[in-house]
């Protein structure tokens, strides 16, 4: 195990490096690595190199260390929620966060709302509408038995359904293009707006999650037996359940505010991680969030190099790449998820 | 270790699931817990490994209230095999006994040597050692119980509760289990379909129906023939076993009441 850690994480850094120096402007490794060298050290660089140098470490650098930190991020939230919900078909939008951050930041853009947060404003917005949903949520889910994990799912895909509706409504009335592009954005995500700014925040909140969820992996292995065994294993799963939904809405709603709903990671990347590393917790929260930092670092990379100068929505790389693959991968090891 | 059911009662939306049971498990004692569907057995059951709070009473372990002692703590004396139909992540059958460990252990602390030894002696002693490395999901019914079996003896507890553990096993197995059972020196508190099974097991039976206790003792003093007909609704007659001496129960087909509690 500890051997494909050291490759993922091997594989991790190369894939940051090449990503930055890769693009519309190619850049190669050496300059890049001498480039970010400077501007971590306060070094030279001649006048002629000030484009590159400025498009290496404003644009790209900022750009490829959020796809990497999301991804990360939305693979150990996949793999804890699919364990909360006890769920295969869980991903980190499953309890609606991704609509109340489309409607958040619709709402703000529209309404001109927040004005003094400046550009961070719409992120804001979105972040507010995920935390707003998933609160909702867990007050429409809670019941004598807790947050019954059936109900949790059924009430976040219809909360999902009417968050979406109110968007429509607004989109439909503000005949306003810039309304319908963010829409677009937010439900489809992307890093083409990453800057300095949005990482720190970001970067703490998942980290905080990683640290947490792998503490918890031998929870995590108990809670997905069931609430009985949970208990007569001493562990009181509404209490951990409740905590979990707690870390993973933040978490969710952090990434959701910088780079939108970036679908099928939070989904596929955990199963394909229990393909090759076997199921328990404590070994797969320490796989997934680096698998998955690698695998958006090179979507992203793909996304914005495809049909240059064009840029491609991720989701539809995550997709186009992600879905053959798993399938694949399906078929040829006899993963079992839920029974023969 | 002595578990005590004092007086408890359930109560479900008004429904009434279990009525003021009271029940003794002594030290190293099998008490079977019989009754038809819906008498209330794994209700009771629940109730002692702390998956459901009685509505009324209370469970003592040695005396104490149950509910006073924290979860993790209980769990280190009470494990349970429930009727849970288990997880849908591919397990190995290795790491499932090895969770049983989980209330002795803090995080995500690795298990010790003598623990990884106390694992594999139970699933040697269950007939599961080949099978440490094999996902749970490929088992068959009979070897996933198994598993479940070893976990719970990999917790050490002292107090043993098991909700229907001879399902899906062949003949071998449920016979292997109830004299592991009656080997192991643990307080059991067992329920069981098969009567005879039961009669052979425990030291006592306890008979529920509709969540009230109408029966209490040893095998032979509680299976007769009135029993069975008026609380399950057959017709049987009882002979004691031809070596053991224990009452076994014969079922008549032919005279089988039609509607339960209404001989015909």
């Amino acid at each position: 195990m500890s051997a494909a850690v050291t490759l993922l994480v091997c594989s991790l850094c190369v894939s940051v490096l090449l990503a930055i120096g890769l693009g519309a402007a190619a850049v190669p490794p050496g300059e890049t690595l001498r480039y970010l060298w400077a501007a971590l050290t306060g070094g030279r660089i001649t006048a002629e190199e000030v484009t590159s140098y400025q498009i290496i470490w404003q644009v790209r650098t900022p750009r490829v260390l959020l796809a990497a930190v999301v991804g990360a991020g939305l693979s150990a939230v996949g793999v804890a929620i699919q364990a909360m919900v006890r769920n295969a078909l869980a991903d980190p939008f499953v309890l609606g966060v991704s609509s109340g951050a489309s409607a958040g930041a619709v709402l703000v853009t529209v309404s001109g709302s927040l004005a003094a947060l400046g550009v961070y404003a719409v992120s804001a917005g979105a972040f507010l509408g995920a935390l707003l949903v998933s609160a909702l949520v867990y007050l429409a889910s809670r019941g004598a038995a807790g947050l019954a994990p059936l109900r949790l799912v059924l009430t976040g895909v219809a909360m999902a359904f009417g968050f979406q509706a109110v968007m429509s409504v607004i989109v439909y009335f503000v005949p306003d293009g810039e309304a319908t592009s963010t829409v677009l954005f937010w439900s489809m995500g992307g890093f083409g707006a990453a800057t300095w700014g949005a990482l720190p925040v970001v970067t703490a909140a998942v980290a905080v999650a990683l640290v947490i969820l792998r503490r918890l992996g031998r929870g995590l292995d108990v809670l997905a037996l069931g609430d009985e065994t949970s208990a007569s294993l001493g562990i009181d799963a509404r209490r951990l359940r409740r905590g979990l939904f707690v870390l993973t809405s933040l978490a969710t709603g952090a990434m959701v505010a910088v780079s939108g709903a970036i679908g099928f990671v939070g989904l596929v990347l955990p199963h394909m991680v229990r393909l090759r590393a076997g199921a328990a917790h404590a070994r797969v929260l320490v796989i997934a969030p680096l698998a998955g930092a690698v695998f958006m670092v090179w979507a992203d990379l793909l996304a914005r190099t495809m049909v240059a100068p064009r840029e491609l929505p991720i989701g539809v790389i995550t997709a186009l790449v992600g879905v053959p693959v798993f399938l694949l991968l399906l078929r040829r090891r006899g993963y079992l998820f839920g029974g023969r | 270790m002595t578990l005590l059911l004092d007086e408890i009662s359930v109560s479900v939306d008004g429904a009434a699931l279990l009525r003021d049971l009271a029940l003794t498990v002594g030290p190293r004692q099998i008490v079977g817990l019989i009754g038809p569907n819906g008498s209330g057995k794994t209700t009771a059951l629940r109730c002692v490994y702390r998956a459901l709070r009685p509505t009324g009473g209370v469970v003592r372990i040695d005396g104490r209230d149950l509910d006073r002692i924290p979860l993790r703590e209980s769990a280190r004396m009470i494990a349970a095999l429930t009727q849970e139909g288990g997880s849908d992540l591919d397990f190995t059958v290795g790491e499932v006994v090895a969770l049983g460990r989980t209330p002795h252990l803090r995080g995500n602390q690795a298990l010790s040597a003598t623990e990884r030894e106390l694992c594999r002696r139970a699933m040697a002693q269950t007939g599961i050692a080949h099978l440490a490395g094999r996902g749970v999901l490929s088992l068959s019914g009979g070897e996933r119980q198994r598993v479940l079996v070893a976990r719970a003896l990999v917790q050490e507890p002292r107090v043993l509760i098991l909700d229907e553990p001879t399902n899906h096993l062949d003949l071998h197995h449920q016979l292997r289990l109830l004299s592991m059972l009656k080997e192991s020196g643990l307080s059991v508190l067992v329920t069981l379909h098969d009567l005879n099974l039961a009669a052979s097991a425990c030291d006592r039976l306890a008979v529920l129906s509709r969540g009230s206790l109408v029966s209490c003792g040893p095998p032979a003093e509680v299976l007769t023939e009135a029993l069975l007909r008026d609380v399950f609704g057959v017709a049987a007659s009882i002979v004691p076993h031809p070596l053991t001496g224990v009452p076994q129960v014969l079922y008549n087909l032919g005279s089988t009441p039609t509607a339960k509690g209404n001989p015909a």
